[in-house]
């Protein structure tokens, strides 16, 4: 069975934002959707989306490498990308990035012994304010990720709780996802 | 307060009005969006205005494109032909420049500001459907915009005949995944015909032959809501804030070590030292450098000379650099320049799409090349010098200008800290020690 075949209705809302004789175009969404459920695009959903956008799977292949987002490899249960651009990188990301792979004890490309973890390096994410930050799988920021905060994610997360109550619950949520962030907090300079 | 331009955010003039919304509660909902004034000014445009008094009213307007570039948005609407073809309008949110997060807000917090924006530019060029191209992992941004729409849609602001005007226009958001190039306005197409992101040789320009080879016209979203607030309070309104080239407000952005970093609305030539000081409230360490618009503008010092200039396009052109998307960084004295600048330069390396040889020999691999020997202790003079060369080789010489946001960076360290470079050179190290700076 293929991975569209009961998506029919899906695809035809895609297929709907292009025009009918440009069907290529939707070859980004499905690509997506493929890695949101399977955590990768195997050669094999290449093929199938060749197919239904009416291309070959080199070209699949081709566009699908041309973006950091899109998997070859299978990834965990949680796929942290953890931005390592300037602003992060001045908020602490170059520290983040060694402390999760030592804790995690993987590399980019591998997958933890329990299926849970597999590790990115990304760039800016556009968050550079609140950095460093993290965006786990396709789901919302993870900002101003502090030792005390990592420890806790990394606790929610090792207890399977859903991520967005994790996120959700992380000390100092409140804070974060503003424009504007208050970091010192006290008189006017 | 004088009664001249408007030229600083602390003038009583001056209120914010592309975040006058941001960050309230609800604020992205319709029902709150109509309760202030809400799709008035489309209504008022599309019922009340021929399409060519809006293309001039922009135009008189001064407003230039806030996506880094700033070329004049009447400018480039005025180029869109009239013919019978489909012409397409569409929104850059790919805001994939590092030091970059305001347009964010506005899809986040006020989806609903985008989306009159692009039914007036829709209506201008006659544009029956739009695009708006977001960055994929911008998610609560995607959420908020394709919910927004879909209450658009419900209530007859897109869909046909809007307001009983008889113009069309529909409005769908395609996802990015990824990939610094598609902020380039002819790769961006390229993403969203399914190929890959390579950039397309101009001419022929988008507004000839664009999305799918038809007319078609590329802005940023901050510009888009711009337009809103130009149709409703005029022209002569957004052309009182600012310089003499340089018009209206303009959403500024901090990070870096600063005590409130974030998104300002501020009026164009508003200085550096009041948007760090005045409104995000002053460094928290002690600065030596900043980068003034993006990860792309060259760097400058940290002194009453750079922190007094006005920000808007001209000044900062004078000082060797660009106003960008107004993206602000601040870099510690404790930071290493080098350090800071080959971050940036692995940055455009991996973004690089790969497809001219600048480009892909250039900044993919001989300035990684040779970053990698300075922060190994092993650069000597002579590799300054291929630094050098390699700059003049590079520079005006790639087809797009990716290549050229990656030059830059190295342009504006080595004039202003070229003495940390030779320490690395005669040392084999860093001129300053970093500490941790995780908390």
């Amino acid at each position: 069975m293929g991975f569209f075949d009961d998506k029919q209705d899906w695809l035809a809302e895609v297929f709907a934002q292009y025009p009918e004789d440009r069907r290529r175009s939707a070859l980004m969404p499905l690509l997506r959707r493929v890695q949101q459920e399977e955590g990768y695009v195997s050669f094999e959903r290449m093929k199938e989306i060749a197919e239904i956008v009416g291309t070959t799977a080199t070209e699949v292949a081709g566009v699908m490498s041309f973006y950091s987002y899109y998997q070859g490899l299978p990834t965990g249960k949680y796929h942290i990308q953890v931005c390592r651009t300037l602003s992060c990188k001045l908020a602490g990301s170059d520290e983040l990035w060694k402390t999760l792979v030592e804790r995690l004890g993987i590399l980019p490309g591998e997958v933890s012994e329990d299926g849970r973890f597999s590790l990115q390096a990304v760039e800016c994410l556009g968050s550079c304010h609140t950095g460093p930050v993290i965006q786990i799988n396709d789901e919302h920021y993870i900002e101003r990720v502090t030792k005390e905060r990592l420890q806790a994610l990394l606790d929610g997360l090792s207890e399977d709780k859903p991520l967005e109550e994790v996120r959700r619950t992380l000390p100092g949520e409140e804070e974060t996802g503003k424009h504007v962030i208050e970091l010192v907090k006290g008189g006017e300079s | 307060m004088s009664t001249g331009p408007i030229v600083s955010g602390k003038d009583p003039r001056f209120a914010p009005t592309l975040y006058a919304h941001v960050g309230k509660p609800d604020s992205w909902k319709l029902d709150y969006y109509l309760a202030h004034g809400g799709y008035q000014t489309a209504k008022a445009v599309l019922t009340g205005k021929q399409p060519d008094e809006v293309v001039e009213e922009v135009k008189k307007s001064g407003l230039r494109g806030r996506g880094g570039a700033g070329f004049p948005t009447g400018v480039k609407w005025s180029f869109m032909p009239k013919d019978g073809r489909q012409h397409y309008l569409i929104c850059n949110a790919d805001e994939s420049e590092p030091a970059s997060f305001k347009d964010r807000y506005i899809m986040e917090d006020d989806p609903h500001q985008l989306i009159e924006g692009m039914i007036i530019g829709g209506y201008a060029m006659a544009a029956t459907k739009g695009y708006v191209y977001i960055r994929g992992e911008y998610k609560k941004a995607y959420e908020r915009l394709v919910a927004a729409i879909g209450e658009a849609r419900q209530q007859g602001y897109l869909g046909k005949d809007l307001f009983g005007s008889g113009f069309d226009f529909d409005l769908y958001v395609h996802r990015g995944a990824g990939a610094y190039i598609c902020g380039e306005e002819t790769a961006l197409m390229n993403s969203l015909e399914g190929l890959r992101a390579n950039p397309r040789m101009k001419p022929p320009f988008p507004a000839q032959s664009g999305l799918y080879g038809k007319p078609t016209t590329i802005n940023n979203v901050e510009s888009l809501a711009s337009v809103v607030h130009i149709m409703q309070r005029g022209a002569d309104w957004f052309a009182q804030m600012g310089t003499e080239r340089s018009k209206g407000m303009k959403l500024y952005q901090v990070s870096g070590p600063a005590r409130r970093p974030g998104v300002y609305e501020l009026p164009m030539g508003t200085t550096f030292r009041e948007l760090i000081y005045d409104w995000a409230g002053g460094p928290t360490e002690p600065i030596k450098a900043f980068i003034p618009g993006g990860s792309s503008t060259p760097l400058l010092p940290f002194s009453d000379e750079y922190l007094d200039l006005p920000m808007d396009y001209e000044s900062l052109v004078a000082a060797k650099s660009s106003l960008g998307t107004g993206g602000v960084v601040l870099i510690p004295q404790s930071v290493c320049i080098v350090d800071a600048i080959w971050n940036l330069i692995r940055f455009y390396a991996h973004e690089s799409c790969g497809k001219c040889t600048p480009c892909r020999e250039g900044v993919s691999g001989w300035l990684p090349q040779l970053f990698e020997k300075f922060e190994r202790g092993q650069a000597t003079h002579q590799d300054l010098k291929t630094m050098e060369d390699l700059l003049d080789q590079i520079e005006g010489r790639s087809f797009c200008p990716l290549a050229d946001a990656a030059v830059w960076p190295i342009r504006g360290a080595l004039r202003h800290f070229r003495e940390e470079f030779v320490h690395h050179i005669e040392h084999g190290t860093c001129a300053v020690q970093s500490g941790p700076r995780w908390r």
